[in-house]
């Protein structure tokens, strides 16, 4: 059983919905990532998402947009992004990572090699954001081949055939963005999530993670009732943003143990 | 018999639909909408009614003579985009995107731009149609083309300047396909060249293959036969596309197209992928070469022209490369002021700074060949936007 399945069955049996945070890789700068990953797993996360930094970020807002501009300057690359997964399964075996990005980083090492070295360092599942189904079936199967779980984004605009393609593809969990815009944008209209779910379930048998406009305790104990699983993104990085190198693991932790309590209440 | 791209927008191993899945359900309405309009009768009669009394087509030949004599071989003959409405080919797909526009019920029209010709069309047509125009344009940019943001202003439309990134045309992109991801039930993105994701680089093809289409029927007018050789400046090759395209089967045409080579191509500073040997990469929707470091982060470039300083290039044009049937060149900076006071002296056109690119090719060829052969150059735009840039590479203050 992968990780992430693990992660999540665990988390049904405890009838909770799983708390996913988002950092990117390298910010504000590349020793802090992997204390601020078990940060995360000890405030409470489930599964982490990792954001790997790249110079055009076209679906991401200026929050993200940012970290990934803080993380470049110290030139962190996809091979770096797997040195610190590495780092991280020194002392973690059990809390799943995904990376999260862009597709071109991957197509510069190389989808086979990629795949052969996450799987090597322990990750668990890869998103990449600009590759739809349509492009993904040779990359993807690399990652098959080497038993990582392609993570897929399905957006409001997405018709049924798209969504039951994605069926088709998509491992671990299916993560159901919910505003029309880049990250950090606008705010959750509740009562399409809620409208939006039981149909998404009618073809996805995966967990469904939410993201996407989701700013506080509240915003997530109130998504966390619709779902699986609750994403957060700008909203840590912008934690990590306006946190010291001395302080972002505490204020981020402080942060996600917020989170944490509030959607255990869902 | 050459018939690009297949029915996933694929040239060979390029172009494709790499997008964020918010717009693959924008992106596939506009392949479904133009699929269905591209051979609708009304719409062709519409728009070529429009090429003709509102651009001003069809654009003349003009044989630059003095220019052709001054360097003793090949004659040069000038494609006369610069005469178009707006000062360049842009308006040709901009008003083929924003006819199609209309008929999907669009009122909103985004638009990113390099040197703001495309801006500038696309302000152009949003006023002659009644919609909302945004335009997205690098900070850079904004400062190095003044006169056309002005021009965009005037006309109605919103300018934004983008401070992220290289603030130059790739950042223009992505902030537009920002716009677009949020916008995308209201907004129709008229893209400006011929990249980008499926169907953008084959819609934009066939919108400024007007082009070539004229020039295969002025050329025998003029000289009773084709050009040797077509050439044209690429950046993300729209108007280069526009003129090869109805040239790719006509036998013992060569088709050239010249990239920015920037401080030259050994620099590392230019923007000039084909030339360069960029390697295969992803980015704005399509699979195309693309100017990257060893890790896959897009790596700034440079050309003195702001509509050719763009790190990647369109699907088609990485296919006829690796299929030989076209040639990719590179001219620099210092080279293209050089074609550019040339035109300026020898025959009274001021040429765009993009455009003069592809002049500077042609008079490198030139001497080289007989006085009986003929060399075609695509004068994609008028060189007025780009006063600022050159009277301050020569010293002067305005």
């Amino acid at each position: 059983m992968s990780r992430i399945q693990a992660a999540f069955e665990k988390l049904k049996v405890q009838q909770r919905r799983a708390l996913i945070p988002f950092v990117t890789a390298g910010d504000p700068n590349p020793q802090v990532t992997v204390p601020l990953m078990h940060g995360l797993v000890e405030a409470g996360a489930d599964v982490i998402e990792l954001g790997v930094p790249f110079s055009d970020p076209m679906a991401d807002g200026p929050t993200i947009q940012r970290a990934s501009e803080r993380a470049l300057k110290h030139n962190v690359s996809l091979r770096d992004v797997l040195g610190m997964v590495a780092e991280f399964r020194k002392t973690n075996a059990s809390t799943p990572v995904v990376l999260m990005g862009y597709g071109n980083p991957i197509e510069a090492m190389g989808w086979e090699t990629f795949a052969k070295s996450a799987a090597a360092v322990g990750v668990d599942g890869v998103l990449t954001v600009d590759f739809p189904p349509e492009e993904s079936h040779e990359a993807f199967a690399h990652l098959e081949a080497h038993g990582l779980d392609p993570i897929f984004l399905l957006a409001p605009t997405t018709s049924d055939e798209r969504i039951a393609e994605v069926a088709k593809l998509a491992r671990g969990y299916v993560y159901y963005v919910s505003l029309k815009g880049v990250t950090g944008a606008g705010h959750l209209d509740l009562d399409a999530i809620a409208e939006k779910l039981p149909h998404l379930r009618k073809y996805i048998s995966l967990p469904i993670g939410v993201g996407f406009g989701i700013r506080d305790a509240e915003t997530a104990l109130a998504v966390a009732k619709l779902c699986d699983g609750v994403v957060v993104g700008s909203r840590i990085v912008q934690e990590v943003e306006n946190s010291t190198e001395q302080d972002v693991v505490a204020n981020v932790g402080k942060l996600v143990k917020e989170l944490r309590q509030a959607i255990d209440k869902a | 018999m050459y018939n690009y791209p297949d029915s996933k927008g694929h040239f060979g191993p390029y172009g494709g639909i790499y997008m964020a899945e918010t717009l693959m359900p924008a992106v596939e309405e506009l392949r479904r909408q133009y699929e269905h309009f591209r051979d609708d009768p009304e719409f062709k009669a519409e728009f070529a009614h429009e090429l003709k009394y509102y651009v001003g087509r069809p654009s003349p030949i003009y044989h630059a003579k003095r220019l052709s004599e001054h360097f003793g071989g090949a004659q040069i003959y000038l494609k006369r985009e610069d005469l178009n409405h707006t000062g360049a080919h842009k308006i040709n797909n901009a008003i083929g995107q924003a006819l199609l526009a209309k008929r999907m019920g669009k009122k909103r029209v985004i638009a990113e731009t390099g040197a703001g010709m495309h801006g500038v069309a696309t302000a152009t047509v949003a006023a002659r149609f009644g919609m909302e125009c945004v335009v997205y344009m690098g900070a850079e940019d904004v400062q190095r083309q003044a006169p056309n943001v002005f021009r965009m202003k005037l006309l109605g439309a919103t300018v934004i300047p983008v401070e992220s990134g290289s603030r130059t045309l790739k950042d223009a992109c992505n902030e537009a396909i920002r716009d677009w991801v949020t916008n995308v039930e209201t907004t129709f993105y008229i893209f400006g060249t011929a990249a980008g994701p499926h169907p953008y680089p084959m819609l934009v093809r066939d919108f400024q293959c007007v082009i070539g289409n004229e020039a295969k029927v002025q050329m025998p007018e003029l000289i009773g036969r084709q050009p040797d050789a077509v050439i044209a400046c690429v950046g993300g090759g729209s108007n280069a596309i526009g003129i090869f395209h109805p040239y790719i089967d006509v036998p013992n045409v060569k088709l050239i197209g010249v990239e920015a080579g920037g401080h030259g191509i050994e620099s590392g500073s230019h923007a000039a992928p084909l030339t360069g040997n960029a390697k295969v990469g992803v980015l704005h929707g399509n699979k195309v070469y693309l100017m990257q470091d060893e890790n896959g982060q897009i790596i700034e470039t440079h050309s003195i022209s702001a509509g050719l300083d763009y790190p990647g290039v369109g699907p088609e044009h990485c296919l006829l490369k690796d299929i030989h049937r076209a040639e990719y060149v590179a001219i620099n900076d210092d080279e293209a002021i050089d074609a550019f006071d040339a035109l300026c002296r020898f025959e009274g056109i001021i040429p765009a700074l993009e455009s003069s690119h592809a002049l500077a090719h042609a008079m490198k060829i030139a001497p080289t060949m007989g006085k009986d052969k003929a060399l075609l150059v695509n004068l994609s735009g008028r060189g007025d936007k780009d006063m600022n840039t050159v009277a301050k590479i020569k010293g002067i203050t305005l």
